[in-house]
C-alpha cells in the first residue's frame, strides 16, 4: 500500500450523484408526455367512471370490491371462483412485457413504468419551482440561505401534494369512490383507507422525490430479467461510435478537417438523461431507453448541420451492418421477426380463447358437497339418506327461481330442512337471491337396495327465460352389506 | 492501466475492471470474478432504521426470553390479552343475535329463519364443544353406544321444545327431579323371564320389524311381550315417548337388531344416560344446541298441543 501507484481501496459506501436532467425538447419528448398524460389521466380518473349495472350491484365502472369478493370492469363481473380471468390476465401482461421486450427493448422502463412516469413528474416539479438543469445544481451546491429553505419547503410541499394524490387515487379502486371520498375527508372511512394513503403517498414521496434512478439500478429485478430477454435484434438507444468519435469540437473539425467524427463533444446527451448516465459509454443497466439522449442529439446536430440520428434506436444486428458501411433494414423488418410472432401469437391467442370463455360462461352455478360424518343415516322405514351441501351461485343481477334435479338415483327423493320427508319429490325450486351465494343443506332419500356407493347427478336449471344451469356428478353412500 | 492491474494482483488478486473502473474484490472462480461495487448510501441507512426499529420493538413488546416468561414491553402487549380483547369484540358483535334467540321462544324459531339459521350455526359449534364425544362429529352416533341424530326416529321425541328440554334436564340423572328417566327391567339377570322365554320375546320382535317370519316362537313371544314389554313399548311395539321406550318395529336398532344383541339387551338393559346440560350451559347455547340437533334431517314439528292429563310430570 505504500506504493503509490495503487489506488485506494473503493470505499464501502457511495453517496448518490444528483442527477439534474436539463429540459429539452423533441418527438421523443412529447411522445412521453402523451404516455404520461395518458398514464396519469387513466390511473387518475378510471374509479370515477360511474357504470349503470341496475339495483343489484355497485355503479362504479372499475371497482375490486374485496369485502364482497367481487371484481367490476365495465360490463364484466368476476367472481372469486373466476380468478383465473385475473390470472390469464397476468399471463398476458408477462407475455406482452417479452413481447415489447424483445421488439423495442426497455420501452416499458422508458415510458410507461410508473416509477419513470412518476420520476418524470416530479423532475418537471424541480424545474418549475428550481429552474433549469444549472441553476438546480447551483442551488444544491449553495448555502443554505433563506430562498434556498424557502424553494425546498415549496418544492417538497408540491412533492407531497401529488403523492397524496398518488395514494389517495389508489383506494378509489376498492370502494365507491364519491362515498369514499366523503368519508375520507369526514374521519368515516375505514382505518385500512387511511393506512394505504400513507403508505402510498410515503413511497411516491420516497421513490418519485429522492430514490429516482436508484430505485432502476439498485432496487428493480427488471432491468436484470430484461438483459436476459432481449437479443440482437431488439432495439437499443445506441451511440453510434463509428459515426462520432473521435469526437471533438467544431473549432476543432474546422482546423483538422477529417480528423474527428460527428460528435462535437457537447455533453448535451448526459446533461439530459435522467438516469444521469452517459450514452457514449454503451449499452449500461442505468439506461431506461427513454430516448431523451435521441432527441437532445438530433437538436445539436441540426445545429452544426450533420444528419440526425448519432445517437439512436439501433439494434446490435444492425449496428454490426452500418459500422462495416452497409445500410441496416428497415425497422419494421426487425420488428417482425419469427420470435416476436410467436410471442404476439400467444398474447393474442390468451385474449382471445379468454373472451371467448367470458362469452360462454353460464351465470348459474353449483357446487355439491357429500356430507361424510355420517356418510348415510339409517332411516327408520328403512330406506338410506345421504346429506348434501349445495351451493348456488346466482351471479345475474336479479333474482333468480331454480329447480334442483337429481338423474341416475331410483326412487330418490329430496327436500331441504325448510320442508319434510312427506313433501319430498324427485325436484325442488329455490328462489335465489340477485347476484349471491345461497348455501342449501340438501337431504335425499333412496331405498336402501343398490350398490354400496353409486354415482348420480345433482342439477340446476333457471326456470326463468334462461334454462342453462350446471350440474355436479355426486356420491350416494349406503350400509357397507355384511355388518 | 495495466501496471497498476499487475500491482494490484500481487497484492490480494484484486485488479480494476476496465468496463466499469470499478476494483474486485479479488476471487476468481473458473474465471468469473466479483466486483466491489460500492453500496449505495441510503442502502446503509435503511440498516441503520432496520436496528432503531429492532431497539424500539424490543423496548415495546415483549422480546428477551427470561427464566420464568419473558420482558413484557412497556406497551404491555401479549397474543393472550389480544385474543381476549378479539372474543370480547366478538361476544358484543354477536350480542344482538344472542339477545334476540333469548327472547325468542324455541317453537317461534322456525318462523324466523334468519334466527333460526344463526341458532342452527352457533348450536354447531356448541354441539362440536360439548356433544360430538359421545353423539359423533354430525350427531352421527355411535353404533350400539350412542344413539344417532340425524335420523328421524326418537326415543324421547324429536320437537325443538322436546329436544331442549332433553338437553336441559337430561337423561337418567339420579339426583335430579326433572331429568328425562325410566327403568326397564334386568329380565334375563334378575330372573324375571326364562332363557327361552327371551329367545321368543326376540322372536316376536324380530318379527313385528319384519326380520323373521311369524313362526312358534314368535307367538309364544306374543304373549309373553304383552305381558312383560306392552306397557311401556306398546301393545304393538310402536314404543313409548313418555318413558323413552324405542320403537322396536322400524329399522333402527341403538343397541343392534339382530337375534345376538335383542337377546343381550333384554337379558340387561343398558338404560342410557346423558348429563343434564342445564347444569353447564347457558339457556341460549342450550336453545341453539337444539336447533341444530332439530335441523340435522329428523327434526319434528311441534305437535299440536296434547289434552290436559297427556303429559307426564310436565314433561313436553
Amino acid at each position: 500500500m505504500a506504493n503509490p501507484e495503487v489506488p485506494p481501496p473503493a470505499a464501502l459506501y457511495e453517496a448518490r450523484k444528483g442527477v439534474y436532467p436539463k429540459k429539452v425538447d423533441g418527438p421523443f419528448r412529447r411522445f412521453k408526455w402523451a404516455i404520461m398524460a395518458v398514464t396519469l389521466a387513466i390511473y387518475y380518473a378510471t374509479p370515477w367512471i360511474r357504470w349503470d349495472r341496475g339495483p343489484h350491484a355497485p355503479d362504479q365502472a372499475v371497482l375490486v370490491d374485496l369485502a364482497n369478493r367481487r371484481f367490476y370492469m365495465f360490463q364484466i363481473e368476476i367472481w372469486p371462483h373466476e380468478f383465473y380471468y385475473v390470472a390469464g390476465l397476468l399471463i398476458m401482461a408477462g407475455i406482452g412485457l417479452f413481447l415489447v421486450t424483445s421488439a423495442v427493448g426497455r420501452a416499458w422502463c422508458g415510458y410507461a413504468c410508473p416509477q419513470t412516469v412518476w420520476t418524470d413528474l416530479f423532475q418537471h416539479v424541480d424545474r418549475l419551482i428550481d429552474g433549469d438543469r444549472n441553476a438546480q445544481i447551483r442551488l444544491a451546491n449553495g448555502p443554505w440561505t433563506v430562498e434556498k429553505i424557502a424553494k425546498r419547503v415549496l418544492k417538497y410541499a408540491i412533492y407531497l401534494i401529488v403523492a397524496f394524490w398518488t395514494g389517495g387515487a389508489w383506494i378509489m379502486y376498492f370502494a365507491d369512490a364519491p362515498t369514499l371520498t366523503q368519508d375520507f375527508w369526514t374521519g368515516q372511512a375505514a382505518p385500512v383507507a387511511y393506512v394505504t394513503v400513507a403508505v402510498l403517498t410515503a413511497t411516491t414521496f420516497v421513490l418519485g422525490g429522492f430514490l429516482r434512478e436508484q430505485v432502476c439500478i439498485y432496487m428493480c429485478p427488471w432491468p436484470r430479467i430484461q438483459t436476459a430477454m432481449m437479443d440482437e435484434k431488439s432495439l437499443l438507444v445506441t451511440y453510434k461510435d463509428w459515426r462520432g468519435e473521435p469526437r471533438g469540437s467544431v473549432k476543432k473539425a474546422e482546423k483538422k478537417p477529417g480528423g474527428f467524427g460527428d460528435c462535437v463533444d457537447c455533453n448535451q446527451c448526459v446533461a439530459v438523461c435522467p438516469t444521469g448516465i452517459d450514452i457514449r459509454e454503451g449499452p449500461q443497466i442505468g439506461c431506461i431507453t427513454c430516448a431523451l439522449c435521441i432527441d437532445a442529439c438530433d437538436s445539436v446536430m441540426a445545429q452544426v448541420g450533420r444528419p440526425r440520428g448519432l445517437i439512436d434506436y439501433c439494434t446490435l444486428d444492425d449496428a454490426a451492418i452500418e459500422k462495416a458501411g452497409g445500410v441496416a433494414p428497415p425497422i419494421r423488418k426487425t420488428l417482425l421477426r419469427p420470435r416476436t410472432l410467436v410471442y404476439f401469437g400467444i398474447w393474442g391467442a390468451i385474449g382471445l380463447a379468454m373472451l371467448f370463455t367470458l362469452g360462454q360462461r353460464t351465470r348459474l352455478d353449483l357446487a355439491v358437497q357429500h356430507e361424510r360424518s355420517p356418510l348415510y343415516i339409517q332411516l327408520s322405514d328403512g330406506s338410506i339418506r345421504n346429506n348434501y351441501t349445495l351451493k348456488l351461485r346466482n351471479m345475474e343481477l336479479r333474482p333468480r327461481d331454480v329447480e334442483i334435479r337429481v338423474s341416475g338415483l331410483r326412487g330418490a327423493q329430496l327436500w331441504t330442512p325448510a320442508g319434510s320427508r312427506e313433501t319430498a319429490r324427485q325436484s325442488l325450486r329455490l328462489s335465489l337471491a340477485p347476484d349471491s351465494v345461497t348455501p342449501v343443506k340438501l337431504f335425499v332419500a333412496a331405498p336402501a337396495t343398490g350398490p354400496e356407493r353409486q354415482d348420480f347427478t345433482i342439477a340446476v336449471r333457471g326456470l326463468d327465460d334462461d334454462p342453462r344451469g350446471d350440474n355436479d356428478i355426486i356420491q350416494f353412500d349406503r350400509p357397507e352389506t355384511g355388518l | 492501466m495495466a501496471d497498476t492491474n499487475d500491482l494490484l494482483k500481487s497484492a490480494g488478486g484484486k485488479r480494476i475492471d476496465e468496463a466499469t473502473g470499478t476494483s474486485t474484490v479479488g476471487h476468481e472462480w473458473d474465471g468469473i470474478e466479483e466486483l466491489d461495487t460500492p453500496m449505495p448510501r441510503w442502502w446503509l441507512w435503511s440498516l441503520y432504521a432496520t436496528i432503531v426499529w429492532g431497539i424500539a420493538y424490543v423496548i415495546l413488546y415483549p422480546a428477551w426470553p427470561m427464566v420464568h416468561g419473558a420482558t413484557e414491553g412497556v406497551l404491555g402487549w401479549s397474543s393472550r390479552g389480544q385474543l381476549e380483547q378479539e372474543m370480547q369484540a366478538d361476544a358484543k358483535r354477536r350480542a344482538p343475535v344472542m339477545n334476540a334467540i333469548a327472547a325468542t321462544a324455541i317453537t317461534d324459531l322456525p318462523a324466523k329463519p334468519e334466527l333460526m339459521q344463526a341458532a342452527v350455526q352457533g348450536g354447531g359449534a356448541a354441539f362440536r364443544v360439548h356433544c360430538v364425544q359421545c353423539h359423533g362429529a354430525g350427531g352421527a352416533g355411535v353404533r350400539k353406544l350412542y344413539p344417532s341424530l340425524t335420523d328421524d326416529d326418537w326415543l324421547w321425541g324429536g320437537d325443538l321444545a322436546t329436544i331442549e328440554y332433553t338437553i336441559t334436564h337430561g337423561i337418567r340423572n339420579p339426583d335430579h327431579k326433572a331429568t328425562r328417566t325410566s327403568q326397564m327391567p334386568a329380565f334375563g339377570r334378575d330372573g324375571i323371564l326364562e332363557p327361552a322365554q327371551i329367545a321368543d320375546v326376540v322372536s316376536f320382535v324380530r318379527t313385528i320389524s319384519h326380520q323373521e317370519k311369524p313362526g312358534a316362537s314368535s307367538a309364544r313371544g306374543a304373549a309373553i311381550f304383552e305381558a312383560n314389554c306392552s306397557v311401556c313399548h306398546g301393545p304393538a311395539g310402536q314404543g313409548g315417548r313418555q318413558v323413552g321406550a324405542p320403537k322396536l318395529t322400524d329399522a333402527i336398532w341403538l343397541y343392534g337388531g339382530d337375534g345376538a344383541s335383542l337377546t343381550a339387551t333384554i337379558t340387561q338393559p343398558r338404560n342410557g344416560v346423558m348429563p343434564r346440560w342445564g347444569a353447564r350451559l347457558d339457556p341460549v347455547t342450550i336453545k341453539m344446541l337444539a336447533a341444530y340437533v332439530y335441523s340435522l334431517g329428523g327434526g319434528e314439528k311441534t305437535p299440536v298441543p296434547a289434552p290436559e292429563g297427556q303429559k307426564v310430570d310436565g314433561q313436553p
